[in-house]
């Protein structure tokens, strides 16, 4: 198994970040993953998010690859749409998704 | 956005008057015009205004036949956020069946005298057009049957001609921007 490098990227704009951190040390732990490990990094200039190629507020990274990647998406300060399973929009992603995509990258998937 | 001192519940509302998507002028009623009114601050781009979004509509909908008039504001920079541009809001207005304006305020003073923080921030105003209510829809963006309580709660009161219970709740959202 390996041990992907797990970020999370946040901006002060959006009220999401301490839930998104909650949600995903939850999901590292039930995973056996160390959940003090996450990379947590603020985006808060436009440079910042240029740089991190930020689409919004919170992002999460699992190995490199975003848990719901936008690639249409403008890069810029702002909060994050993501879209669940039954329909509803939610600033946090799906606790499920967050999940596969730890694990696929413990196994070195995509 | 700059902020502004915060309005207060029981002070007269700011004016208002914006253009909507098709460049028709709106304002706030004249006082005693309607026997309530509901200001919206809310954008395209927020995942909060979007999750109460169809709560809010419904109440729209469900008080229109009691004359309670909603008016619906956007102040995101639409330069920074092309996804709150003019263009964009009308093809959302066009896509979709908004019972009220949706107003541009691209100037952002709107938010400025209104001291509107995020979105969706809720304000209700009684028929002399004092806020009743500021706030947020209901207690939980996620859980659709709230059905926007607390804006309905204080719909109720200022149709009844009393105080809202709930005078001010925190408006949880995106900040303007």
């Amino acid at each position: 198994m390996r041990t992907p490098r797990v970020e999370l990227l946040w901006w002060e704009g959006c009220p999401s970040t301490d839930a998104a951190l909650a949600m995903l040390r939850e999901e590292m732990t039930s995973v056996d993953l160390d959940p003090e490990a996450i990379d947590v990094r603020e985006v808060s200039t436009d440079t910042d998010a240029e740089r991190e190629e930020f689409v919004g507020s919170p992002t999460i990274r699992v190995g490199g690859r975003d848990v719901q990647p936008l690639p249409d998406e403008p890069i810029g300060l702002s909060c994050r749409v993501y879209r669940l399973p039954d329909g509803r929009i939610s600033p946090l992603p799906d606790r499920a998704e967050v999940r596969q995509t730890l694990t696929d990258a413990m196994k070195g998937g995509d | 956005m700059a902020q502004a001192s915060a309005t207060k519940v029981g002070e007269l509302a700011p004016p208002l008057e914006l253009r909507d998507t098709d460049g028709a002028i709106h304002a706030l009623p004249t006082p005693g015009e309607v026997p309530a009114t509901v200001v919206v601050w809310t954008c395209n781009h927020c995942p909060y205004a979007l999750a109460w979004h169809d709560r809010i509509v419904q109440v729209a909908r469900d008080y229109e036949g009691r004359g309670v008039r909603f008016l619906a504001v956007n102040s995101n920079d639409a330069e920074r956020y092309p996804h709150d541009s003019l263009e964009a809001m009308r093809e959302r207005v066009a896509s979709e069946d908004w019972p009220f304006p949706y107003l541009h305020d691209e100037t952002q003073e709107a938010a400025r005298a209104w001291a509107a923080q995020v979105t969706p921030h809720v304000y209700v105003l009684d028929p002399e057009l004092r806020i009743r209510y500021e706030g947020a829809p209901d207690a939980d963006h996620m859980d659709p049957g709230l059905d926007a309580a607390w804006l309905r709660e204080a719909l109720d009161a200022v149709l009844a001609g009393s105080d809202p219970q709930r005078p001010a709740t925190d408006p949880v959202g995106c900040s303007i921007k």
